[in-house]
């Protein structure tokens, strides 16, 4: 059990972390704290597809000269097309979490408060 | 030049997204002018790009030059590019006419609120277009980002509303990318067809099984599939008129075509029954959608909490058509995803023209408005009537085709299930056109305190009823020429493409999904 876990550790710590973005993000009042969960939830996919690219042995994917030049082995260079769509991904994320915040901002001038339950309760005065 | 007309269709918005908010603080009135001018352009490259490929076929797009398996690629076929052509075209005709009340819900820089429709159509076009998994993403969020913040700025009940899309939307987003990296590690592609290939020669492990759950939830979120549609009905009532006018017809439709999409081009039809029947779920959900949306609707008496009700009732429609399977099934949802934007565009807009006017947003108020806005509340009975699928007009077709498609593969079920909702949506929409048509106007509006809406505040962009003396709707004037001409041009166009359903069906969607 323990050898399994330990195998496919990055899964795991993929798992988890998308659990406790989501109850972040559904089982906390305050506005701040969901959005602090859906920047763990975001971490979780950008750790998922790294660790996929992972590949033992290998290096960074630069023809230099070494490992047979042109005719390099495609076995000894890391996949490097996950490491860029998680910069992609990391800017839309940052996107996200900046229009969220301003959001916050945009609430807190309105309703003095940053909890889903009081701003409700001001909703209906 | 026609070799580069998707780099239009979606650069164009696109690019002036960045231009309009710059010219719109130096001149105020450049940027409604500017926008139109490029959904006009975008409209006429989705028209174009139309016109070529009935006469020659799918093309593709290659974005910098570079091919595919490098590069990404835009793929042009009968779907995409009539879907690309139904969201430009209502934008085009929605931003005309919300243009009144756009810079006073937009606080004044309407530079600012251009952008972000320029940028939800780059969005919007982009997922229609792309023949690439990561790119969709990319333009899922886009467009959805938008839209968050054009949402938000509704005033004091919009915040919440729109902060919760926000949430859910993003969880919507990234769930449909962790199924992105499942297909990508077991295939080693992102351009759809090839995956698709790849997928075919391949056995169904269970990654991809996964992978697959992972997709389909993520657009069911973004497209208000039931029980994940929670987010809905609060954003579009609390939206800005001309917001809500905007995303209601197109955001989730083109969501919905995104699920197409995979069933269409990227899973082969083996992995999504079996062990994980994700068609069957899809098919499940959309009739539970269909009877609960409507359900909801009848029971609401604010009219934008109604339609977005209804929406969800309609998406569950298209969620069938995609769980049957069947090219006439498929064909009978993206006739759907076409009838609906127009539908829904109709009805959406004849409400704000009735809130600018009046002042008035709650169904039991708008009694004897019949009469005295003709044109505008004539073309919210034309949507009613197509909602609710009587002959000639659109929604009559796309509902015949699915019982037409239901009987062919012995699902009764559907057959009874979309008769019923025909029905329900009667009842709710025939209430609205009863009170507008056949009763006398009230004398006062109802003015009790559950109807926050209708009494003075904030929310009322038109305060009529303050200095209102005599009945609002006695008062009531037909809206201007350059609201009611788009309202009624759509209203014209659900009985249009009613009538030139075979054109479309045997022409265009048939020969695309097959």
């Amino acid at each position: 059990m323990i050898d399994e876990v330990a195998a496919r550790f990055p899964y795991w710590a993929t798992a988890v972390l998308l659990v406790v973005g989501l109850y972040g993000m559904i089982g906390k009042r305050s506005l701040v704290k969901q959005v602090i969960g859906l920047s763990i939830f975001q971490s979780a996919i950008i750790l998922f597809f790294i660790s996929g690219s992972l590949l033992e042995g290998a290096t960074l994917p630069i023809l230099y000269g070494v490992h047979g030049g042109e005719h390099a082995d495609p076995d000894d260079f890391v996949n490097p097309l996950p490491h860029v769509l998680m910069l992609t991904a990391i800017v839309v994320g940052v996107a996200i979490t900046g229009v969220a915040l301003s959001f916050l901002v945009s609430i807190y001038r309105e309703f003095g408060t940053l909890d889903e339950r009081e701003m409700l309760d001001e909703m209906r005065k | 030049m026609e070799q580069q007309l998707p780099a239009f269709i979606v650069g164009a918005p696109l690019l002036f997204s960045v231009i309009v908010p710059i010219l719109g603080r130096k001149w105020r009135q450049s940027a409604f002018v500017v926008a139109v001018a490029t959904v006009a352009v975008s409209t006429v490259a989705s028209a174009l790009s139309l016109v070529r490929v009935l006469d020659g076929g799918t093309f593709r797009y290659y974005l910098g030059g570079w091919e595919p398996p490098v590069g990404i690629e835009y793929v042009i076929d009968e779907v995409s590019a009539v879907v690309s052509l139904v969201v430009t075209s209502v934008s085009l005709l929605v931003v005309i006419s919300t243009r009144r009340w756009a810079e006073r819900e937009a606080g004044d820089r309407p530079g600012v609120f251009y952008g972000l429709v320029l940028l939800l159509l780059a969005g919007l076009t982009g997922i229609v277009l792309t023949g690439d998994l990561f790119n969709l993403f990319v333009f899922l969020e886009i467009a959805s980002l938008a839209a968050y913040a054009l949402v938000f700025i509704g005033g004091r009940r919009a915040m919440l509303a729109g902060f919760r899309y926000l949430i859910i939307g993003s969880i919507g987003g990234a769930f449909y990318l962790l199924g992105v990296g499942f297909i990508y590690f077991a295939t080693g592609t992102l351009n759809m067809i090839e995956a698709r290939q790849l997928l075919e020669e391949a056995e169904s492990t269970r990654a991809v099984q996964v992978g697959a759950v992972f997709i389909f939830t993520g657009l069911g979120l973004k497209m208000a599939l039931v029980p994940m549609h929670l987010w809905l009905p609060d954003a579009y009532e609390h939206a800005p008129s001309s917001v809500n006018s905007l995303i209601a017809p197109v955001m989730t439709k083109v969501a919905a075509y995104a699920m197409l999409r995979m069933f269409l081009s990227v899973f082969p039809p083996g992995y999504l029954s079996g062990a994980v029947p994700i068609a069957d779920a899809l098919l499940v959900l959309g009739l539970i959608g269909i009877v609960f949306g409507s359900v909801a609707a009848a029971g609401q008496t604010d009219i934008r909490r109604m339609l977005a009700y209804s929406s969800i009732s309609q998406l569950a429609f298209i969620a069938v058509g995609i769980g049957l399977g069947t090219p006439l099934a498929l064909a009978a949802a993206l006739l759907h995803v076409v009838n609906h934007a127009a539908m829904k565009a109709t009805l959406f807009l004849a409400t704000a023209s009735v809130r600018f006017r009046v002042g008035l947003q709650r169904t039991h108020n708008l009694a004897g408005l019949g009469p005295r806005m003709p044109l505008t509340m004539g073309a919210f009975a034309v949507g009613s009537v197509a909602m609710v699928g009587i002959p000639p007009t659109a929604g009559f077709f796309s509902k015949w085709y699915m019982v037409q498609a239901g009987v062919d593969e012995g699902q009764w079920i559907v057959v009874a299930v979309v008769l019923l909702s025909s029905l329900l949506t009667a009842v709710y929409l025939f209430k609205v056109l009863e009170q507008v048509y056949l009763r006398p106007a009230k004398p006062e509006p109802s003015a009790h305190h559950d109807d926050e809406h209708d009494s003075p505040g904030e929310s009322a962009p038109h305060p009529v009823e303050q200095q209102a003396m005599r009945p609002v709707v006695e008062r009531a004037r037909e809206a201007p020429l350059d609201v009611w001409l788009p309202l009624v041009l759509l209203g014209a166009a659900t009985v249009v493409l009613g009538v030139f359903n075979v054109v479309i069906m045997e022409h265009v969607l048939l020969p695309g999904v097959s």
